[in-house]
């Protein structure tokens, strides 16, 4: 997994609430294998029209925001499925940072898994972060991962929390299932102490 | 801590989580043993990661699997899938199971289904155990009394390398519905009233639990019907505390415990429920003797009115923001703001999914249907749940009561639910469904849905309108 540490980036909004993982990537699209790009897929019926073309005010389809690293979305952003592939599309799209007032939980430990950073602050901050790169596309929003903070446009600063075992796998690229086994003795012993009725 | 002598009152959550903590770390995450690990047709790039990194899966032993997702629902065998790439799902499930050893109900296994529906059926879901699966639904297991919750791929593959996960502890929700369901009133409805009153983030971050005298009172697949939803609503998992009801379900199912067994499982199951003085984080009431049958009109769950109300009007709305997002909700669902829900027309009726497609569901929906025609322009389909409930039906007699009135009556899988086996609505094609998520394009791109439950939508049906079905039920 590719670390995270930090980014200084455009910012493209997906303000409405409950956007969820069906929108990101449509269900069409779960078959194809995780090399396939699936940045190609990121919000695929929203960014373009039926006929293959883009739909002009998508946000994605904005000049300054298709190569936005940073994304800011709603209330309750990427609920639903559980679909991982969702994580991908803004992942192989580039955006490698989301800050939004609340996450679909599985969405955003999906995100930690995959080297992206799911960042929670307050509704009243993000809607000023939002207001101010749609009213300056071109404006850039830092996040540092180290001090747990993001910086607007306006270097106003607001401090996130998140897990301290997410933040060493973000910093240090972790892979957990190798961290995991090396705590195959203890699962080992915990199997043996219930037996098969531990439920 | 003062007065830790005294026994905790701990919730059944607390109860389930602790019994399967391996190991908890200082900065408060926590390794949960799995007891059940479900897996289905989308689950292959989590053994590819698995397989990347050169390993097998811990405990075959603990995996139950079987094709939904991409299975057809038309007559079928694995060579009768037409698209290369849902068949190599199908294929690629038969060959891990056939590698990794663990058991598959293969598409034309007996108890094929929705792996949400086959769990509970085949009694591999059971009180107190910790179940996790590819799969956001998963919830629904919790009707069980167990914890049980969806994951992602990565999750997926490290469940099968080490049969555990990180956990941080959720926080707890009580949802108490008192009182007495009225008439034509199903578990269904009771879920669709809750996130309506709750939000589609209402219980984010926390493990539900629902409790009071509708919920006891309801039969064990209304409880699954609830559990279902949960993750609709938010909630990581949702949970009835186990009772008769749950012990009769479970009673003589192919994966139960038998004999001195069953003595033993019944004797931990009813020391389960959450103790009398336990505190949750959040509380949340709702009236049972006030929820109506329930539909959705917009594009989140939490969009759900009673059947006898009108659609809402955007200019009554004070939020400028509110009223923004509710103008594209009526473009894409092409809905004229302030009509009456019951004079929305249908053109496809879908029954079926891991919400509804349980074999009381189709009783329900052919109650309706009985003697009664499909309106005329509308496609209704019905998907039983599992091969079992299909069975089931057709020895009860339900598949003619359906073919009678005009529905198809189809094979098992989770088809229009989700639609990644290719049963789509048309763009613009309004369904009337009885699954779980009106997202837009979800049952394809441009399908308008609209959710509800069985018997609702087989009103639809014969009505071809979203219609009150309580008009259409003896004693109505
Ligand atoms: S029936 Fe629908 S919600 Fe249930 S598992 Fe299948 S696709 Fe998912």
């Amino acid at each position: 997994m590719e670390p995270f540490v930090a980014l200084r980036s455009a910012a493209v909004p997906f303000a409405r609430p409950n956007i969820d993982t069906d929108q990101i990537l449509p269900a069409r699209y779960l078959s194809r294998p995780r090399d396939d790009n699936h940045g190609a897929y990121l919000f695929r019926d929203l960014r373009l029209a039926t006929d293959g073309s883009e739909v002009p005010d998508f946000p994605l389809n904005q000049p300054h925001w298709r190569d936005a690293r940073i994304a800011l979305g709603g209330r309750n952003f990427a609920c639903g499925s559980s679909r991982e592939n969702a994580v991908w599309a803004f992942y192989d799209h580039g955006v490698r940072a989301v800050i939004a007032p609340s996450f679909g939980d599985i969405f955003a430990n999906n995100a930690v898994k995959n080297g992206m950073l799911a960042v929670t602050l307050p509704a009243a901050d993000v809607a000023t972060l939002i207001a101010q790169v749609q009213a300056d596309p071109a404006a850039e929003i830092a996040v540092d991962l180290p001090s747990q903070t993001v910086t607007g446009p306006d270097g106003a600063t607001y401090r996130f929390e998140i897990d301290p075992f997410a933040k060493k796998c973000l910093l240090e690229g972790l892979d957990e299932i190798a961290f995991t086994l090396n705590h195959a003795e203890e699962i080992a012993a915990f199997e043996r102490r219930l037996g098969r009725d531990n439920y | 801590m003062p007065g830790s002598e005294a026994p905790e009152a701990r919730t059944m959550f607390e109860k389930i989580w602790s019994r399967h903590r391996v190991l908890e770390r200082d900065d408060g995450q926590t390794l949960l043993y799995v007891d059940r690990h479900l897996v289905h047709d989308g689950s292959a790039p989590a053994f590819e990661m698995l397989r990347s990194r050169g390993i097998a899966p811990r405990a075959p032993d603990r995996i139950f699997a079987t094709p939904d997702h991409y299975v057809p629902t038309d007559p079928r065998t694995r060579q009768a899938i037409p698209n290369d790439e849902h068949r190599g799902m199908v294929e690629a499930l038969e060959r891990n199971a056939a590698v990794s050893g663990f058991r598959l109900f293969g598409l034309t296994d007996g108890n094929q289904g929705i792996v949400h529906v086959v769990g509970p059926e085949a009694g591999l879901s059971q009180p107190g155990m910790l179940i996790v699966c590819g799969d956001s639904h998963t919830s629904t297991h919790g009707a069980l009394g167990a914890l049980a919750f969806g994951i992602g791929s990565t999750e997926v593959a490290h469940v099968l390398a080490t049969q555990s996960l990180w956990q941080r502890k959720p926080a707890t929700m009580r949802i108490t519905v008192d009182g007495k369901l009225g008439f034509g009133v199903t578990g269904k409805d009771v879920i669709l009233a809750i996130i309506a009153q709750i939000g589609a983030a209402g219980a984010t971050g926390h493990v539900i639990e629902y409790a009071g005298s509708a919920i006891r009172g309801l039969s064990m697949e209304g409880r699954l019907t609830l559990c279902n939803m949960s993750i609709e609503g938010g909630g990581r998992a949702g949970m009835v505390a186990p009772d008769d009801t749950t012990f009769q379900y479970i009673a003589g199912r192919p994966f139960a415990p038998q004999g001195h067994d069953w003595d033993a499982a019944l004797m931990r199951w009813r020391a389960l429920p959450s103790d009398p003085e336990a505190r949750f984080d959040t509380e949340v009431t709702l009236d049972g003797d006030a929820v109506a049958p329930m539909v959705t009109w917009g594009n989140s769950p939490e969009d759900a009115l009673p059947i006898d109300a009108r659609i809402p009007d955007p200019a009554m709305e004070p939020d400028a923001e509110r009223r923004a997002i509710m103008a594209g909700t009526f473009a894409y669902m092409g809905l004229i703001p302030g009509t009456p829900l019951e004079e929305v027309a249908v053109n496809r009726v879908f029954i079926g999914s891991c919400t509804n497609g349980r074999i009381e569901d189709l009783r329900a929906a052919a109650a309706v249907a009985r003697g009664r025609r499909v309106a005329e322009g509308v496609t209704a389909w019905v998907v039983p749940g599992s091969a079992p409930v299909k069975r089931q039906a057709e020895a009860e007699g339900l598949d003619r009561i359906f073919t009678e009135a005009g529905f198809e009556w189809r094979e098992a899988g989770c088809s229009m639910c989700l639609g990644t086996n290719g049963e789509i609505a048309a763009p613009g094609e309004r369904v009337a469904s009885t699954s779980n998520r009106n997202f837009r394009g979800r049952q394809g791109p441009g399908a308008r849905t609209h959710l509800m439950g069985p018997a609702m939508a087989a009103a639809a049906a014969v009505t071809g309108h979203l219609a009150d079905v309580r008009r259409l039920m003896v004693g109505g």
